[in-house]
């Protein structure tokens, strides 16, 4: 019988296989953070452990860093930055900090160095590390004490996940995004439906997308609660990685393409569960509610609870956002614009923000967040900067910015945005606050009419 | 880790569905570089609201979460299982977990217990008409029982004995350190280092 892609990459990273026992599996990257390490590394210290292979880890500081120049003000999130670089100095692992060319979100500097390649095992004390396997290789989100398992062993114990298929036929219509397909897939099978899988994203729509946009797909399969999300390598990827710091070259590079394409569920391997979906009936998408499951398009209106798949849930929502059922979701005020994350904090998601900006005026707070330094210079070289500061949004320097409440970009009580990042919780962008969750396109819109808008309706 | 065979203690209903672990500790508690002080992290937006179920005095000192279904989605954060633990809780019952969330329980021995919905909530009903209700939770028997009734739930052999033996998982890998260095010797010469 055939064999799935997720199959393949893991049995070829099996150390050991016993009965009844979880697999040890290599890990070939482990990518680090400020805010599940610290923990770890103590651990490590206190059982008298070093870190087995440095040279497979790297570090950044993202999730407390401000995005204007300065030191960072509040003590806290200080101290927690100084002690990665006391960790990172001690334990021989390399660092991106602040200021760094280097530095950026940690989904974002894997794939732009070519550290995240087809075939890998690559883990984070961050669950969005379901990006990097738009590449082809399995890659998951793991909590500070399995954090601290790969930094002393480099392996991790863990059971194979089942295999899910998401089948994505036909093409994407024009202003339609890989961030509107990845909410409408979330919307579909809900927030716990990839619970226990990694989901292999397959169809004529998903070879289309540009490795951009496979990431932004990759990146919210957590959200879906699968641990992992895949694309099968192609020509797209081998294009992307190639002449990058860290991939392979010469002769290694043909040996390194020639395995890669190997990496592809078989005509006749079986997966445990399949959906499908057809991508030529999407339209921009965005949630109205508290979970990434709770979406529509939109061209409709705030659901009914009682039309939703889980009312109470639903009724909750509505109440935190302060919506009611039946508003058309283009009526939705907005009060507040944040381009970035690692779900579409990209040179590609700048530029299709800009196209929309150009020549216009926000009427919104409107960040644009480069996901990395190198993703700021690149959009700074193409002028980007100057569009956006002209249409009056604020530039500003790399991080996890608004994604998450943990640096000084937050959302006061009661405001609402329209955000490019992943997850729309109660108070994850600062206690109280709302989110819609959007497309870059539909981000940059809104920010021009104060409402939820589509480019296609200015 | 602390050794799980068995518990008894009495119980919290947290009715909603779809707690994720921003819920559980919001971000700004993740600040911190130790391991304690979390217990006043947990569900603290949600503890401002003096309605909410676990201000209810009549919960105080309860050790058993009985919580809705997708419990400890999202963030990888296992912030929030410490801040569970330090807040005295040592069981949590739900009819499905989020992967990772599940995962970090385990590694920490706080028990993850998976029931089918309607017990789930009869259990949440049992509580919610007498609080003082006790629930014994035995893994030695992957059984939950309370009253006169009795529920089988599933664990694997491996996650149990390691639960129950309170073993620490890097020292059990690094009795196969020949393995990984065997292992590292063949991998491919071209993949990446980070130096
Ligand atoms: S951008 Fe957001 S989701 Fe991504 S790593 Fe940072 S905080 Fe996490």
């Amino acid at each position: 019988m055939g064999r799935t892609l997720a199959e393949k990459v893991w049995e070829q990273h099996v150390v050991r296989r016993a009965e009844g026992e979880p697999d040890l599996l290599y890990i070939d990257l482990h990518l680090i953070h400020e805010v599940t390490s610290p923990q770890a590394f103590d651990g490590l210290r206190m059982a008298g452990r070093p870190v087995r292979r440095p040279d497979l880890t790297i570090a950044t500081e993202d999730h407390n860093v401000p995005t204007v120049l300065g030191p960072i003000n509040d003590p806290v999130s200080r101290v927690q930055v100084e002690t990665l670089r006391k960790n990172c100095a001690e334990f021989g692992v390399r660092l991106h900090p602040m200021g760094d060319a280097g530095q950026g979100v940690v989904h974002i500097i894997g794939p732009q160095f070519g550290l995240t390649q087809p075939g890998m095992t690559i883990v984070c004390g961050d669950s969005h590390t379901s990006t990097h396997g738009a590449f082809g290789g399995i890659a998951f989100g793991i909590g500070t004490s399995e954090v601290e398992h790969v930094l002393a062993t480099q392996t991790l114990p863990a059971y194979r996940p089942k295999t899910m298929a998401i089948e994505v036929s036909g093409e994407l219509p024009p202003g339609v995004t890989a961030k509107d397909l990845i909410l409408a897939i979330i919307a579909r099978i809900g927030t716990g439906g990839g619970q226990g899988y990694i989901v292999e994203y397959r169809g004529e729509a998903i070879r289309k997308l540009s490795m951009e946009g496979r990431m932004t797909v990759c990146n919210m399969s957590i959200e879906a609660g699968a641990r992992a999300g895949m694309i099968a390598p192609d020509e797209t990827t081998f294009e992307y990685l190639k002449g990058r710091p860290h991939a392979p070259s010469g002769a290694d590079w043909d040996a390194a393409v020639e395995y890669w394409r190997s990496l592809v569920s078989d005509e006749d391997a079986v997966f445990d569960t399949a959906v499908e979906i057809d991508a030529t009936t999407l339209t921009p998408f965005v949630t109205w509610g508290t979970n990434p499951g709770q979406g529509a398009p939109l061209g409709t209106s705030v659901p009914r609870p009682e039309d939703t798949a889980d009312p109470a849930a639903a009724a909750r929502a509505l109440e935190y956002m302060g919506l009611t059922a039946g508003t058309p979701l283009r009526e939705v005020k907005v009060d507040t614009v944040f381009v970035g994350s690692c779900t579409n904090g990209r040179l590609e998601d700048l530029r299709a923000a800009a196209e929309v900006l150009r020549g216009r005026q926000v009427v919104t707070r409107t960040l644009i967040v480069p996901g990395s330094m190198l993703v700021k210079l690149q959009a700074e070289q193409e002028g980007l900067h100057e569009v956006f500061k002209a249409a009056g949004a604020e530039w500003r320097e790399a991080g996890c910015s608004m994604c998450l409440g943990m640096n000084p970009d937050t959302l006061a009580p009661g405001e609402r945005s329209a955000s490019t990042s992943n997850r729309n919780f109660e108070g994850r962008q600062g206690k109280g606050g709302r989110t819609h969750l959007v497309s870059p396109q539909v981000a940059a819109a809104t920010a021009v009419t104060g409402k939820l808008t589509a480019p296609a309706d200015l | 880790m602390e050794a799980f065979v068995t518990h008894t203690g009495r119980a919290v209903p947290l009715r909603r569905s779809n707690v994720d672990t921003d819920q559980i500790i919001p971000a700004v508690w993740l600040k911190q570089v130790s391991r304690t002080g979390f217990e006043n992290g947990l569900f603290s937006a949600w503890r401002e609201d003096p309605g909410f179920v676990l201000n209810n005095p009549v919960h105080e000192g309860a050790t058993i979460l009985l919580a809705g279904p997708d419990f400890g989605t999202g963030s990888s954060r296992e912030h929030a299982v410490w801040a569970l633990q330090q807040y005295g809780f040592r069981v949590v019952i739900a009819a499905r977990f989020g992967d990772i969330f599940r995962n970090n329980s385990t590694k920490m021995g706080l028990l993850p217990v998976v029931l089918p919905g309607e017990i789930v909530e009869a259990l949440q009903a049992g509580v919610e008409a007498d609080p003082t209700l006790e629930i014994a939770v035995d893994l030695a028997e992957r059984q939950v029982r309370w009253g006169a009734e009795a529920a089988a739930f599933e664990i694997d052999d491996y996650t149990r004995w390691r639960l129950m033996e309170g073993l620490d998982d890097i020292g059990l890998t690094l009795r196969n350190a020949d393995a990984i260095g065997t292992y590292e010797n063949g991998r491919q010469p071209w993949l990446p280092t980070t130096v």
